[in-house]
């Protein structure tokens, strides 16, 4: 296979010299939010998570691709990622579950990306000055930089809307009935709450009355891309929601759901993106390694006493749970079905059914 | 939960002897428990027979127990110190089995003694008991492979019956799968179990159904008192089940695992220590895979830290032993800060943005009779550990880093022995496990044999086998070009799969120099990353680095005088630990003295590779380029001004590095004075000068001039390689047959770039063997003003020709008049000072009567050094180091450093040093000892009379003295005056006597009559010693060999003496001292004291 040769350019002028991979972008030109994860498996289901839409993957571990991809680990229908940055892509993967190679899913996917790149450098300049507008291919230099230095970012910008359901459907059939929005919503989410409850997923932009009007159980609130101050549709819905019946939201709902009960969200620096942060249990004290994706992130001191803080990140004490005190929700920011990344806050979808069932836990 | 305050004293239990299946790893997780517990406010106690260890250290535990260990003696430790608890998980087995010993003698873990912190005795049975553990398992859900435990040969056939066979047969209770094998006939299924029961301390095996060729995975787990549970690493093996996890080439992370796979072992390794009940401290757990259908067993879990664990702490930055010493004494994990990062909290789990790739080392050459096949029982005896950023980079690396005379995977002059071997040939052997294994994949994938093929026929995985010819392609893709024809892009290309600029001259026909030049005129040098726990995530400020071939580099820039260490790569017989502890007293005494310190090495298990040991740390092989990549490196971070480099703490490994370093950047003794003193013929003239008497000899390239020499100087004669350490190919020479034997061995290393290899740089020495002459080892240290420290003189056990690692040796001498000492030391001075030596140097004597020759001369660290800092409380490695960059001794003593050594002032005081041989894993060796070295490690007794210190290093060694029964005795005609003694002192203890004819007449003629006489094995003879061994009647043997020839019933004697665990000895001298040993133990009950006490502390 020949070599096409590739450079990926940051909006700050950085550049990085490697090979293409992947699918061939128009004009040789991917742009996007350079971000960095630090899982070291799991790669299929980072590039197919629907919170990567507007973004460009760097995984900092070398080697990616090893055992190849399963439509079994896909997280959503397609990937929504705007490219991927590897050190290293393997041409030959090796596992008794692989259909096909990473290389020929983001070729079908028509994801660009790029391998050869010293990503730790990457990851460290990320690190220190944020996410960052970039631009990578076989176009040239200048042609790339003027792409990153085009290229919007994140914020402000409605990405939830790209990559929601055009029409409701249902999934799984367990015992409760719960409305799930999806803002972007993964498929091991939708296992996790399949064990507890028949799911009827509903586009981004339905209304309060129209899930009311389903009479569920609860409602969930889906992790999705972005800025959460973004999606103010959303936030209006919630906040109908609140009170009505028991919700239980993960990471872009657990921000949308904090903005409806009137608090304010940030932008993190970097952002977590990896499957290995320590968030405590601030009741038990319990502390359980998580799987992390997002930027921005909850304020909770501007929530005032409407809520309580559960979980805090133990790497940056920053908020990554809340229950409000007046109404039967809870939110978490971190990914408590993992996919990819560890089991240990599955208990959380257990909560769920309680608060379902009992209108606490 | 904060540290307990109703425990103020604690106990650790060390690891004792560098053994195979338990090496310095321990000393690694030892030495940190004792830091961080002291630093914790603790009084901490320490048990240790070994005196090479950091931790034997005195000033990391306050006290520090160097006696032998068992049970009875840590009781008596306990006694005297009375702790309120005892840590056991950071001392390997041996740990782990003394404080079970303990338990069930009620000494500790109940009401009333010291309380098990770590594990406790529940726990510990769990996972060492093979039947408990296998019901653990089942109970939550958790699958294990088929099997059954038996206690008698007639379960084991029951068990077989039901599993079939091929099995797997595992003792419980034992380390490093001794006893261990995969049975495929119902003969070896039969001997294997037998050998399995014996193994096992209570006699009990499981049979397993084999899974050889499934997957093989290792999970680090951790865990605190709170239940916060973390995997620190994933280890995925590339040898597939069937061998040894030790003797496995191991990648970190895990390569092969979907995220959805490896959650679910995530989650089994999680359930498995929170059954087995580990309530802190780290466990790891085994895990199989069946490629097929991704089936996951449970194989083991160690409920302690272990070797993998020290990898795993290496691999990733995570400093688990510390951690876990601290989780013990009550800390949780989000209570600890992460050690790198500072900023965030230990309750995290790793992560990495390299490749970490482990190779064991074995020493198969030294043992003759081997087979050389890896199996489940591990053989090796040391390892080595490569970061790079891609797998192909990190296994170039750690094959290079093996010392071994390759350069990388092939590519190299040593490939040619695959050269001649067919195809066919080929795929046959790389299916059997071998250390050559990886070489032999690399030949066939160069022949073009596909990856599936390979694959089919050794069972590695397509991921490796496919990442492996990436390399083999990237030499197609150079193979034509030339250094001036590479550009930027191709030197990158061949440079980030690890290529050596040593393979690349190989590959081109030009020097490596040649090569190294062009390649920096292109503008490619080594970019150093830094290990961090974290994936750059979060800003370190650890100093952890490796190399690769990146953009940025990350070494950070200061202004101070660096120091850089060379580090003694990985633990080989002959250079082990003892070399690790120079040169980590060497940082530790610099660091003091304001200098930054810079650590270069490669071995995983060592103190020197904590990333704290040294203000920075490079993880790199130990060869010129790597070396003089880390010295550029340093140069350019210190703004251009240049580093000091020490090469003559870490063996030869640096020492041999020292002509290609820059001359002006050597701390210490200069390498034309190392020189002088490995040049023969210049070594001569400085001898003659001095009016030193050696031996007569010289030097020879070929056979000819061997003969030649021989000639002039007469048999016996000792045949030695230069530059090699634990007499690598050394032997007597006793006929012209033999030298020509010798010879053309010694050659063939050579053609083949092997460690004491042959050719006209490396000559071999032949010197007149003085037979029963006494060896005198010295250490000393001398300054630039000329005064030269005698650090110790230890007479040696064993004969001369024995090695002086595999010789047992007392200071302060016993035997040797005071005025020979005195001569020895006026030697050593006048030699240390025609050499020029700033630094370490040690010399050794043969004493005949009362002449004292000297055999040779090193200006550098010895494998003494340790030993004689603890037998006299001198620390003389820091005092040395501290010389070598310019203090004089006069202003270290002003200083406070260099202490008066105690024995001056307590003459009741003897150090014994016994040498630990590995020759209960290698029954088909013959256990006489020689000129090779052999031992693995060593112990220390320390006690007031020769005898009763001689008696605690064996006991300590392992070997218990008898003090009844009856002994074997048969001794070479040169030994059998000295055997009289041996005869009455034995006689007066109220021992039996059997011995051979020979022996039995000699003896009878000077009034001593023996029990009985038995016949020659060899000329089938109903009564033999062999018999007599088997069948439990003998409990000492006292074997001598015989010169030359009629060797075989001595060696079958030897074997069965180890087979069966009899204590024997192979020299006169040997039996003199355990005569001595075994009259004084009679008399008087072994009483415990610490280092400290006996250094006035």
């Amino acid at each position: 296979m020949a070599i096409r040769e590739a450079a990926l350019v940051l909006a700050d002028g950085s550049v990085f010299e490697g090979e293409a991979i992947g699918a061939e972008a128009p004009n040789g030109i991917s742009t996007g939010e350079v971000v960095f994860n630090t899982v070291l498996s799991g790669y299929q289901e980072v590039v197919t998570d629907p919170s990567y839409a507007g973004q460009i993957i760097t995984f900092t571990y070398p080697h990616i691709g090893n055992y190849g991809t399963t439509v079994a680990d896909d997280e959503s229908r397609r990937p929504f990622c705007r490219g991927v940055i590897v050190r290293d892509l393997a041409r030959r993967h090796s596992n008794f579950r692989a259909e096909q190679s990473l290389n020929e899913l983001l070729k079908k996917s028509g994801i660009a990306g790029i391998a050869g790149i010293d990503t730790r450098r990457l990851t460290r300049i990320l690190r220190d000055t944020g996410a960052m507008p970039g631009a990578f291919g076989t176009a040239s230099q200048s042609d790339l930089l003027a792409a990153a230095r085009a290229e919007k970012g994140t914020d402000g910008i409605d990405l939830v809307a790209t990559v929601t359901t055009d029409k409701p459907y249902s999934f799984g059939n367990g015992p409760l009935k719960v409305v799930a929005y999806d803002f972007g919503i993964k498929t091991t989410i939708l296992r996790c709450l399949s064990e507890i409850a028949t799911i009827e997923v509903v586009p981004a932009s339905t209304t309060a009355a129209e899930v009311l009007a389903r009479q569920p159980h609860g409602v969930f609130l889906s992790n999705g891309p972005g800025d959460p101050a973004a999606v103010p549709y959303a936030v209006d819905a919630i906040r109908d929601l609140v009170g009505q019946v028991p919700l239980f939201g993960i990471c872009l709902g657990h921000q949308l759901l904090s903005r409806a009960l009137g608090g304010t969200t940030y932008k993190l620096p970097f952002g977590h993106h990896g499957g290995n942060h320590p968030v405590q249990h601030l009741a038990s004290g319990h502390v359980e390694i998580t799987s992390q994706n997002h930027n921005f992130c909850v304020d909770a001191e501007s929530l005032g006493g409407r809520v309580a803080v559960t979980h805090l990140n133990l790497n940056d004490q920053t908020n990554e749970g809340m229950r409000v005190l007046d109404a039967p929700a809870f939110s978490v920011q971190y990914h408590p079905e993992a996919g990819p990344g560890p089991h240990d806050s599955r208990y959380l979808f257990e909560q769920f059914a309680q608060l379902m069932q009992n209108g606490t836990f | 939960m904060p540290k307990r305050t109703d425990i103020h004293s604690i106990l650790i239990i060390g690891s004792g002897p560098i053994v195979i299946g338990q090496a310095c790893e321990f000393d690694y997780s030892g030495t940190q428990a004792c830091r961080v517990l002291k630093e914790e406010g603790y009084r901490v106690i320490l048990a240790n027979s070994n005196p090479a260890t950091i931790m034997t250290d005195p000033d990391f535990a306050d006290r520090t127990y160097i006696e032998p260990l068992t049970w009875e003696v840590i009781a008596k430790i306990i006694e005297r110190e009375k702790p309120d608890a005892v840590l056991p998980t950071l001392g390997g087995q041996t740990g782990l089995n003394l404080a079970m010993a303990l338990y069930e003698r009620g000494l500790v873990g109940v009401p009333g003694t010291p309380e098990l912190i770590g594990a406790n005795a529940e726990s510990i049975s769990t996972a060492e008991d093979r039947d408990k553990f296998k019901k653990a398992m089942i109970e939550i859900g958790l699958k294990v492979p088929e099997s059954g435990i038996a206690h008698t040969m007639e379960d084991a056939l029951e068990v077989i019956k039901t599993i079939g066979l091929p099995a797997i047969i595992r003792p419980a209770y034992i380390l490093g799968g001794r006893g261990t094998g995969i049975a495929s006939t119902a003969e070896e299924f039969a001997q294997l179990a037998a050998n399995g029961l014996d193994a096992s301390p209570i006699r009990e095996i499981l049979i397993e159904k084999s899974i050889a060729g499934w997957k093989e995975y290792e999970l680090e787990v951790m865990r605190d008192t709170a239940d916060n549970c973390v995997i620190i690493c994933s280890i995925e093996n590339f040898d597939p089940m069937g061998v040894h996890t030790g003797d496995s080439i191991t990648v970190a992370p895990a390569q092969t695992l979907s995220d959805v796979e490896y959650q679910i072992m995530r989650d089994a390794a999680l359930a498995c220590i929170r059954r087995v009940g580990v309530e802190t401290g780290g466990s790891n757990v085994q895990f199989a895979v069946n490629p097929a259908n991704g089936d996951v067993v449970v194989i083991e879990m160690n409920p302690r830290v272990s070797r993998s664990s020290a990898l795993a702490s290496k691999a990733t930055g995570f400093p688990i032993a510390k951690i876990a010493a601290k989780l013990a004494v009550g800390y949780t994990l989000d209570e600890i800060p992460n050690d790198i990062t500072k900023a965030t909290p230990a309750s995290f789990e790793p992560t990495i943005d390299y490749v970490v790739t482990k190779i064991p080392r074995w020493a198969f050459e030294k043992l003759p009779g081997t087979s050389g096949i890896l199996g489940t029982q591990m053989q090796s005896v040391g390892e080595v550990m490569a970061i790079g950023r891609t797998f192909p980079e990190s296994l170039q690396k750690a094959l290079r880093s093996l010392e071994q005379g390759r350069l990388g995977l092939n590519c190299d002059p040593a490939e040619k022995q695959l050269a001649e071997i067919s195809t066919e040939e080929l795929m046959r052997l790389v299916d059997i496990p071998t250390p050559d294994r990886i070489f032999i994949i690399g030949e066939l994938l160069l022949r073009g044999v596909s990856v599936d093929d390979v694959h089919a026929a050794c069972k590695v995985d397509p991921w490796f086998l496919d990442q492996m010819s990436i390399i083999i392609e990237e030499r197609d893709a150079v193979k034509e070009l030339r250094p001036s024809a590479m550009t930027k892009a191709a030197w990158r290309r061949v440079k980030r799969v690890g290529f050596s600029d040593a393979q690349l001259a190989y590959l081109w026909g030009s020097s490596e120099s040649e090569v190294r030049e062009a390649r920096e005129a292109a503008g490619v040098i080594p970019t150093y990353k830094t290990v961090d726990t974290c994936s750059a995530e979060f800003a370190a400020l650890t100093p952890y680095h490796y190399s690769t071939y990146e953009d940025e580099n990350e070494v950070r820039e200061s202004d101070r005088q660096r120091v850089i260490i060379l580090g003694s790569g990985p633990n080989r017989i002959g250079q082990g630990i003892e070399f690790d502890y120079c040169c980590v007293h060497a940082s530790f005494a610099l660091r003091d003295a304001g200098f930054e310190t810079v650590m270069v090495n490669c071995n995983p298990e060592t103190v020197s590779t904590d990333y704290d040991t040294s203000d920075r740390l490079y993880f790199e092989p130990l060869t010129k380029e790597d070396v003089l990549n880390v010295i550029a490196a340093e140069t350019a971070a210190a703004g251009g001004k240049k580093p000091k480099v020490i090469v003559s703490l870490g063996g030869q490994t640096p020492l041999k590095l020292s002509g290609q370093i820059p001359v002006d950047l050597i701390a210490g003794t200069s390498p034309a004075s190392i020189d002088l003193a490995e040049d023969r013929e210049k070594w001569n003239e400085l001898c003659e000068s001095l009016s030193i008497p050696q031996p007569p000899g010289g030097t020879a390239v070929n056979l000819e001039q061997a003969m030649a020499m021989v000639d002039r100087v007469g048999f016996p004669v000792l045949v030695r390689p230069s530059y090699v350490l634990g007499g690598r190919g050394m032997q007597i020479v006793h006929d012209r047959d033999h030298l020509a034997r010798a010879m053309a061995e010694l050659s063939g290393y050579g053609s083949l770039g092997k460690e004491g290899g042959l050719s006209a740089e490396r000559p071999v020495l032949i010197d007149r063997f003085l037979e029963d002459a006494t060896e005198v080892d010295v250490d000393a240290i001398r300054d630039h003003t000329g005064e030269v420290l005698i650090g110790g003189v230890m007479e040696h056990v064993e004969e001369a020709g024995v090695h002086s690692g595999d010789s047992a040796c007392a200071i302060p001498p016993q035997t040797l008049p005071a005025w020979v000492v005195e001569v020895i030391e006026s030697y050593t001075t006048a030699i240390a000072t025609a050499l020029d030596v700033r630094g370490l140097i040690n010399v050794q004597f043969a004493v005949a009567g009362t002449n004292v020759y000297v055999i040779e001369a090193n200006p550098r660290a010895s494998r003494t050094v340790p030993f004689v800092a603890k037998a006299t409380g001198v620390p003389l490695a820091k005092v040395a180091t501290r010389v070598m960059l310019g203090s004089t001794l006069a202003e270290l003593r002003t200083e406070g450093l260099l202490t008066r050594s105690v024995l001056l002032d307590s003459p009741n005081t003897v150090a014994v040093k016994e040498a630990v041989l590995p020759f209960s894993r290698f029954p088909e060796v013959d256990t006489a000892l020689g000129p090779e070295m052999r031992s693995t490690g060593e112990v220390m007794g320390i006690d007031v009379t020769f005898g009763r210190a001689f008696y605690k290093a064996e006991l300590a060694a392992g070997t218990v003295l008898p003090t009844s029964g009856t002994v074997f005795l048969s001794l070479a005609d040169g030994d059998k005056p000295a055997g009289i003694v041996v005869a009455k002192r034995l006689r007066a203890l109220g021992f039996g006597i059997v011995a051979t004819p020979g022996t039995a007449n000699y003896l009878s003629r000077f009034g001593y009559m023996v029990d009985a006489v038995v016949g020659k094995v060899s000329e089938g003879a109903k009564i033999t010693a062999v018999n007599l061994i088997a069948s439990g009647e003998i409990s000492f043997v006292i074997n001598t060999p015989q010169g030359r020839g009629g060797r075989t019933d001595g060696e079958a004697i030897r074997k069965a003496a180890n087979v069966h665990r009899v204590c024997s000895v192979t020299t006169v001298e040997a039996a003199l001292a355990a005569a001595q040993g075994m009259a004084e133990q009679l008399d008087h009950a072994l009483e415990v004291k610490s280092l400290q006490e006996y250094h006035g502390r």
